[in-house]
């Protein structure tokens, strides 16, 4: 079973290779990690698969759908959720206006009902509305409903993202190092939450430094370096490779 | 459900409040008139504000609309003996046309250079309506015959008021339920964070686009409502300055508010009257008083008056 396959992507910065014929599969279910160094090309990846970046080469398959090169608006629609490594909260929107963007393709967008502010968009608003409370409370951001997110701290603010990408019902999350920037309690809640997820049936792709977090929550679990990938298995298999614990994990990954 | 349960209800009563009782203390013609600019400025700063304050998209040429509203308007009516409203329709039909057209490339230039686009293409339009002078009459202006609709000839500054009044309170109307409306967080989404807008499934280049028209078509629309009203009009209704002013009232009165947009429309619309009293001074002190708004009420008057008043500090 196949959700996501990256099919010999390749994608460079002025002349610098950022991904090199990089292929993985993710499957439906289990939370996998991307791991690398600084500059391995973990965020390009997500931004070549989100779409952000147009590839060099190769392909992005979703399910059977080829996603190569699609609008980036339109890959939320087949199921494809993001964060960012830094922050891309409407700080111009309240916390639950935040999510109910997240809700657009499947609100009544067009212009004229809501000029007239016909009862369907109310009624559609009202539903949109309590969604986006129960999902804020999902990500326990009960208390900040109707909070000014400029003055929301920041562990809120990334946890407030991600109730962001779940309102887009996705099949698949990208949360690009939701523990940056977390202090050691933060962190372990955001762990809870990647779980919780999970077990709703959400495919977790997590791109993170935190290797406690990485160790902790991931069933599958890529190593790149150069945008090439090094290795890629179960945390036990990628803490008894060798390559990886030179290349990356250094000494102290073996006491682990 | 009544349909009295919108969002900024509370403002909108008090703009039709402050609409019934004005006339009772407006002394003569010359205050109607004023008061009549304000409305017209109004009507183009709340479309303008949909563009600028809420998708977060600047216009520096949005007097060019407002001019070809103006004279499609005159034109046609003068010219071609047209009836005013089919005049005023086929000129927001060209405005709506002409910006759809534009909007793509230009929507694609961000920040300062969206200002010199939208710059350019206001200036490109004032030279058009100057050089065509068989048509427009050149910089010396056009006269407009009077408004007609369905056989009645509005005449004169009270009548002419509340004709402006009712498309006011609809604009404002209208504009309140597309912001509080998915389309309105749409935009406001595409001002906080384009990429995160695009990952949403917001299609951030048609949100542009459809705001770009829809308030470029507001201003040919009150254009066309000008034309009539004042009966004479020139090149410098589509002009550079005409533009800034509008940008001005938008910002003065408060980004990202449609109440914000009227308060601005009616400042700058009021001080130069009243600064008169400085006679040589008057430029002097309205450009003190923009400057020293700015500084101290950075968000705009309304937007910082309504955060005064909740008693959250910024």
């Amino acid at each position: 079973m196949t959700l996501l396959r990256v099919e010999n992507l390749s994608r460079s910065f002025g002349g610098i290779k950022a991904i090199d014929d990089l292929s993985l599969t993710i499957r439906p279910g289990p939370i996998h990690s991307i791991i690398g160094p600084n500059g391995a090309g973990k965020t390009t990846l997500f931004n070549l698969i989100s779409g952000i970046y147009k590839p060099g080469g190769g392909r992005i398959v979703l399910e059977d759908a080829d996603i190569t090169g699609h609008a980036i608006w339109r890959l939320a629609e087949l199921g494809l959720a993001r964060t960012f490594q830094n922050l891309q909260i409407f700080f111009n929107m309240s916390a639950i206006e935040n999510v109910m963007v997240g809700m657009h393709l499947k609100s009544d967008s067009r212009f004229i009902t809501s000029l007239f502010r016909t009862p369907g968009i109310v009624k559609g608003d009202q539903d949109k509305r309590e969604e986006a409370i129960r999902l804020l409370e999902f990500v326990d951001l009960g208390d900040y409903l109707d909070a000014d997110t400029d003055s929301m701290p920041y562990g809120a603010l990334k946890r407030l993202e991600i109730a962001r990408a779940l309102a887009t019902q996705p099949r698949i999350i990208m949360l690009d190092e939701p523990a940056a920037g977390l202090n050691p309690a933060e962190t372990v809640a955001i762990d809870g939450l990647i779980q919780k997820i999970s077990e709703n049936g959400i495919t977790v792709i997590l791109v993170e430094h935190d290797m406690r977090l990485v160790m902790g929550v991931s069933e599958h679990i890529f190593v790149l370096e150069g945008g090439r990938m090094l290795a890629e298995g179960t945390v036990a298999d990628i803490r008894n490779n060798p390559d990886v614990v030179a290349a990356y994990l250094g000494e102290s990954g073996r006491d682990r | 459900m009544s349909p009295l349960n919108m969002p900024g209800r509370n403002g909108l009563l008090a703009l039709i409040a402050t609409i019934m009782v004005l006339p009772l203390m407006l002394p003569n013609a010359f205050y109607f008139d004023i008061v009549i600019l304000i409305g017209l400025n109004s009507i183009v700063c709340i479309g303008l504000n949909l563009l600028i304050g809420y998708a977060g998209q600047i216009s520096l040429g949005h007097a060019g609309f407002f001019g070809i509203g103006a004279y499609f308007s005159a034109i046609l009516t003068s010219t071609y003996g047209w009836p005013a409203t089919a005049a005023m329709v086929v000129g927001a039909v060209v405005v709506g046309l002409l910006s759809f057209i534009i909007a793509r490339p230009i929507m694609k230039l961000q920040g300062h250079y969206l200002a010199m686009g939208t710059l350019g293409l206001g200036v490109i339009i004032t030279i058009v309506l100057t050089q065509e002078s068989d048509l427009t009459g050149g910089p010396d202006g056009m006269p407009v015959p009077g408004f007609s609709i369905f056989g009645w000839e509005p005449y004169g500054e009270t009548v002419w008021y509340w004709i402006i009044a009712a498309v006011l309170v609809a604009t404002v109307w209208l504009s309140l339920n597309l912001i509080a409306s998915p389309v309105g967080r749409a935009l406001r989404a595409v001002h906080g964070s384009e990429i995160a807008a695009e990952t949403l499934g917001v299609n951030v280049v048609k949100y542009k686009v459809l705001v770009f028209v829809l308030s470029a078509i507001i201003a040919s629309l009150a254009g066309s409502l000008f034309a009539h009203y004042t009966g004479f009009i020139t090149p410098d209704t589509s002009g550079f300055i005409h533009s800034i002013q509008l940008v001005t009232m938008v910002v003065l009165g408060g980004m990202a508010s449609t109440f914000g947009a009227v308060a601005g429309a009616a400042i700058l619309t009021i001080l130069p009257q009243l600064l008169t009293v400085f006679h040589d001074y008057e430029h002097l002190v309205f450009g003190a008083v923009l400057i020293g708004t700015m500084i101290f009420m950075r968000r705009g008057l309304v937007p910082t008056l309504a955060d005064l008043f909740n008693g959250r500090q910024k």
